[in-house]
């Protein structure tokens, strides 16, 4: 215990002034100044805020372009090429949007578990003990994210996929047929019976088709997330003390089991914020669909702008669904760090 | 990127919105662009850029072509020197957000004048007239074996989104009940290459843009424009709604340019004609069209020989045809409903009166 210091019987001169303080001047006062300083500069913003959409009303009503939403209702009168929810040229415009959203959520979707998958295998490739393989995975690493995403779309797109066989020459397995208008697969078709890829009159039918614009858009974006993730996932494990590898081989675990019991449930707590910036990219990203030819949500919404005439409202609806699309998905994924974070017990 | 582009237009529309106009009212009914355009000293033209015959950049690195010419003759006749022209290549889905944000003062890229595009409840677009009087057609590769429309069902057809050939696409295959498969790309590069690569078994357009694309493909022989015309497509220079009296002045430029092959002045004839009408105080309707007499140049805010100045750039309309898109060029187009109206052709320059 510490000596308590004796009690000093002479106050000190300053503490003897203790006079009633006299009560500061508001101005001056802790208590009320910074709430003046918040009120004003909140003031201040709203005040802006007012003026520029004042302002936004009165120069769009001046060129004509005040916001209208009744075009939404008109029918679209242009095709999509493909679409998960059923859509013909008469439907209005919103459904023709909505067909565009699905496109772009499956095409989301199918890329972030895709590029989850590929950025994982890489990432603990680059932990092998094998030297070629961790060698290829920091090549496939800084090759992929050096490139621009644009140029390795078209790449897949033109170079890759556009010179699969068509007609009889495609590639055909039993049940599957790779063509250059898409891959095929057999299904339950009309009637449910079993129906595998026919040739009709020089086209493929089947009952499960996956476009080639879907898949140059797909694989475009999961090698190129996938590079992303596996730097993020290589991050992660590094993160991880090397005493637990050690540690996990002295108890004769295997690599991959020390691996996949050991450290990276360890390295998710690092991973997990990382994979959110990655998946919200891949989300971003996936609006060059348009550069393949796939029908995605802003390539509607192209159309849609250019045939009414109402580009501040398609973009606003634009900006509205990718930010609730990303927002989603930050969401999820903060939801998902709270559950791997160490809990302090 | 040139799709950011279309998205980054849209944003600067919303910002331009929020923002523009601070400064105060514009009154009276001069015209800003106009003003703005003689301030900057250039001429700033949307074009297509890569389209054989309309707009694209000659060997020499310079920007040829029927629609380039439109914008030489408008520089010529406001700025007095044609090559005082900022060309900018707008694929078709933001060559309006292009024209409506100001970004370009005149829209000459075939553009196909349209009720929604004119109207100020759509595009709110200002047409001049028509330059080129086209229609749609569809190209496939003769092996196809392909003859009709019919031939058609159930197969992918490339086209460029954002264009009336989408629109009319959809349309006449409902008509005739053909399912097809539409395959939509950003820019006529992207659309072209997919047909080459035979991703489709047809590619749609405006037939003139067909037969321009034809020449540049590696065996244009191998290809063949189906016989059907699809629709009308008035290919027509643009500007907005915004600016009436630079709407006015472009609209009597082009005329000038067509009112100048119906007269018979050329681009070698002009300065003789002027000449004759400055000699001639009977040739009043020469006199008027070429500004020795007469203020039809200051009624559209423009120099009183602005015809002059616009033929001597770039020709008369049949000279600009002839040497764009003609029988002699790599086009090989019939001048077929662009003849003049006395030749029984659809162009016909109101009086200059």
């Amino acid at each position: 215990m510490a000596p308590v210091p004796p009690a000093d019987p002479t106050p000190s001169p300053l503490s003897a002034a203790k006079l009633p303080a006299p009560k500061p001047p508001w101005w001056r006062d802790r208590r009320v100044v910074p709430w003046v300083v918040q009120a004003v500069v909140g003031l201040l913003v709203l005040l802006l805020i007012a003026f520029l959409l004042g302002n936004l009303i009165r120069n769009l009503t001046a060129a004509g372009l005040l916001l209208s939403w009744r075009w939404l209702q008109q029918p679209a009168g242009f095709d999509i090429s493909e679409s998960v929810i059923p859509f013909n040229a008469q439907l209005p415009y919103w459904r023709a949007l909505a067909a565009g959203l699905v496109n772009t959520i499956r095409a989301v979707l199918v890329g972030l578990v895709g590029a989850t998958l590929l950025g994982t295998l890489v990432g603990m490739a680059s932990f092998s003990h094998n030297g070629l393989l961790r060698r290829l995975a920091r090549v496939y690493v800084e090759v992929v994210r050096n490139i621009p995403l644009l140029l390795q779309l078209v790449f897949w797109y033109f170079v890759v996929f556009l010179t699969l066989p068509n007609g009889l020459a495609a590639i055909q397995l039993p049940g599957v047929v790779l063509a250059k208008s898409g891959l095929y697969i057999a299904g339950f078709g009309e009637g449910l019976r079993w129906m595998g890829p026919t040739l009709v009159n020089g086209v493929w039918q089947a009952p499960v088709r996956l476009s080639v614009e879907f898949g140059a858009l797909l694989t475009g974006l999961i090698v190129y997330s996938g590079a992303f993730i596996a730097e993020v996932v290589r991050g992660g494990i590094a993160a991880v003390p090397k005493g637990q590898w050690e540690a996990a081989s002295s108890l004769g675990l295997s690599w991959f089991a020390t691996l996949r019991r050991i450290v990276l449930p360890q390295s998710l707590r690092v991973i997990v914020p990382g994979l959110n910036t990655q998946y919200i990219s891949l989300a971003k990203n996936s609006s060059l669909a348009v550069a393949v030819g796939y029908t995605d949500l802003y390539s509607v919404a192209e159309t849609t702008l250019n045939q009414t005439g109402r580009a501040v409202e398609v973009i606003l609806v634009l900006l509205a669904a990718y930010l609730t699309l990303d927002l989603l998905i930050s969401a999820l994924m903060n939801g998902l760090n709270r559950l791997v974070q160490i809990r302090e017990r | 990127m040139f799709w950011n582009r279309t998205r980054s237009l849209g944003v600067s529309l919303l910002a331009a919105g929020l923002l523009a106009g601070c400064a105060g009212e514009d009154g009276g009914v001069q015209s800003q662009k106009l003003s703005t355009i003689t301030g900057r000293g250039k001429l700033i033209c949307g074009v297509e850029g890569k389209l054989p015959g309309f707009s694209f950049v000659g060997p020499d690195g310079k920007y040829l072509g029927l629609d380039v010419d439109v914008c030489k003759a408008v520089a010529a006749a406001v700025l007095g020197d044609p090559e005082k022209v900022e060309y900018r290549d707008l694929n078709s889905s933001e060559r309006f957000a292009a024209l409506a944000s100001g970004e370009v003062d005149l829209l000459s890229r075939n553009t196909t004048m349209t009720l929604s595009r004119d109207a100020a409840g759509g595009n709110g677009l200002s047409f001049a007239p028509t330059t080129f009087y086209d229609g749609q057609g569809v190209l496939v590769p003769v092996a196809s074996g392909i003859k009709d429309l019919k031939g058609l069902a159930g197969k992918p057809i490339c086209v460029e989104s954002g264009t009336t050939t989408e629109l009319n696409l959809a349309d006449r295959m409902r008509e005739q009940n053909i399912p097809y498969t539409p395959l939509k790309f950003q820019t006529s590069d992207q659309t072209f290459a997919a047909y080459l690569g035979d991703r489709c078994v047809a590619v749609t357009s405006d037939r003139s843009q067909l037969a321009g694309k034809r020449t540049s493909f590696p065996n244009p022989d191998a290809h063949t424009l189906l016989p059907v015309v699809m629709s009308k497509e008035p290919l027509t220079p643009a500007t907005t709604n915004g600016d009436p009296a630079w709407a006015d002045a472009v609209r009597w430029i082009v005329y000038g340019l067509m009112q100048a092959e119906e007269s018979g002045i050329t681009q070698a004839n002009v300065d003789a004609k002027l000449a004759e009408a400055k000699a001639n105080k009977n040739l009043a309707d020469l006199r008027r069209f070429l500004g020795v007499e007469g203020d039809f140049g200051k009624q559209l805010g423009l120099p009183p020989d602005f015809v002059v100045k616009a033929v001597k750039a770039a020709g008369n309309y049949g000279e600009i045809f002839d040497r764009n898109v003609g029988p002699a060029s790599a086009l090989k187009l019939d001048r077929g409903l662009n003849r003049q109206w006395k030749d029984g052709g659809l162009i016909y320059s109101p009086p200059f009166r």
